[in-house]
């Protein structure tokens, strides 16, 4: 039985959280361990916490907040941004995650992502996938989606597969920020040709995007962040639509 | 106090820190003598059967291991953890595992992508009783990661609860003072910790 996650993912900036959280209640809206509390009080399935600190001292901070969250959440983080090295995986998996995403550093070093799985295993490997789309096809983008790389998405997510990739992480960066949906299309070529579990990212605005990405796009994880931190949908709606639509998930 | 096993592989914190949520004195131990001495033993495992069995061995912690099992200390095992107690595994052949169990870990059959990665509603096998599991009344979905698992489930005894996922997984066995889930309870979510609980309180008897 397949069962579809929902995942919501928190932008941490020098270990505070940025993106406009609206959670009033909570106590320090900033905390991304609150707020990651909140999620999985509310139903979540896994968190994502995304380091774009932009400093690479300051990196270190959050080591610290995965092991702040280590000793409250009990459900499966996943922590990227900044991984470059082996070293950096294993201080964020000792510290207390569950997986690590790799982005930029594994198009630049590829091999990275095979260290990373022989050393700790593949189910610890998320490569992350930024795409846009171009003239022939999908391009992959590094740096939080700034630099083009002339890579064409599908040969790269193959090679990540080969690579030792357990898991993909997919955002479309012409549909993220938009709500118009995740880009299925790119989704849907992702998930037909991969043998992975696929996380589909960027776009969501509204429940049926949610169904979309898994019954058109094949997702076996539903990543969104604006949509739950500014509470326009709540994990529990996004589980019961889910669910009536005929979607195989976890009860929030 | 209960022993985590720290044998040098990717994350303990979790198990740990799980164990203390929800009461118990554990700690990452990493010599023998505190094994033997632990009021209870948690050996969890993340990666690969043939890596988790070359650092357990390594480690020098396997016949600690081995004989607080045989003493009758509660033995809690988890994921790769679990699977080290069968005899041996597909995913790296000829490396022993601890033997406890009869049988041989195989790759998960069925057309379903692996691994399995994902939330998974258990199955409790009838008329089996279980002191890990029974009258727990959080909602029986576990997390799993693992593409491997022991023999098909009609050929195996002890097991209390099973997952579907192409086919039948055992997803939690108990034998006398041993408990052992393919699941991982640390990262369940409140089931788990309730199964923690029980390991737990076990100790405490």
């Amino acid at each position: 039985m397949r069962t579809v996650r929902v995942i919501p993912c928190l932008d941490v900036d020098e270990g505070r959280v940025k993106k406009g959280v609206q959670f009033l209640d909570l106590v320090d809206a900033g905390d991304p361990v609150e707020l990651a509390l909140r999620y999985d009080s509310e139903g979540a399935d896994e968190v994502v916490f995304l380091d774009i600190t932009a400093s690479s001292e300051r990196r270190s901070i959050m080591v610290d907040v995965v092991a702040r969250a280590a000793d409250m959440l009990f459900i499966p983080l996943t922590v990227g941004g900044g991984i470059r090295t082996l070293e950096d995986a294993k201080g964020i998996l000792r510290a207390g995650a569950d997986k690590v995403t790799v982005n930029t550093a594994g198009i630049s070093r590829p091999v990275l992502i095979s260290e990373i799985a022989g050393e700790l295993g593949s189910q610890c490997v998320v490569v992350a996938v930024d795409a846009r789309r171009s003239p022939w096809g999908w391009e992959v983008y590094t740096h939080g989606g700034r630099n083009p790389t002339g890579m064409d998405v599908l040969e790269w997510v193959d090679r990540a597969v080969e690579l030792g990739a357990g898991e993909l992480l997919v955002t479309s960066m012409d549909k993220d920020g938009t709500k118009e949906g995740f880009d299925l299309e790119l989704t849907s070529e992702i998930t037909s040709r991969v043998d992975i579990p696929v996380i589909a990212s960027g776009g969501v605005g509204s429940l049926e995007h949610f169904a979309q990405g898994a019954l058109e796009g094949g997702a076996d994880g539903l990543l969104a962040a604006s949509v739950f931190h500014r509470k326009e949908i709540s994990i529990g709606e996004v589980k019961a639509y889910l669910s009536a639509r005929g979607i195989t998930v976890r009860p929030a | 106090m209960i022993a985590v096993v720290d044998y040098g592989i990717g994350n303990l914190r979790s198990a740990e820190k799980a164990l203390v949520k929800v009461g118990g004195d554990a700690r990452l131990v990493a010599n023998p003598q505190d094994i033997l001495t632990a009021q209870g033993v948690v050996l969890p495992g993340v990666g690969a059967f043939g890596g988790c069995a070359r650092a357990l061995e390594a480690s020098g912690l396997r016949d600690a291991v081995l004989k607080v099992i045989e003493a009758g200390t509660p033995f809690l095992g988890i994921c790769v953890g679990y699977q080290l107690l069968y005899e041996n595994s597909e995913e790296d052949s000829g490396i022993e595992g601890l033997g406890i169990l009869s049988g041989r870990v195989k790759k998960l059959a069925g057309d379903v992508k692996l691994p399995q990665m994902q939330w998974n509603e258990l199955r409790r096998v009838p008329g089996k009783e279980s002191a890990m599991l029974d009258g727990i009344g959080a909602s029986p979905w576990v997390y799993f990661v693992h593409s491997y698992a022991p023999d098909p489930v009609p050929h195996l005894d002890n097991v209390v609860a099973v997952c579907d996922y192409g086919e039948e997984v055992a997803a939690a066995i108990e034998k006398d003072n041993v408990w052992a889930t393919q699941f991982h309870p640390e990262k369940s979510g409140a089931f788990g910790l309730a199964v923690l609980s029980r390991f737990v309180e076990r100790c405490r008897a």
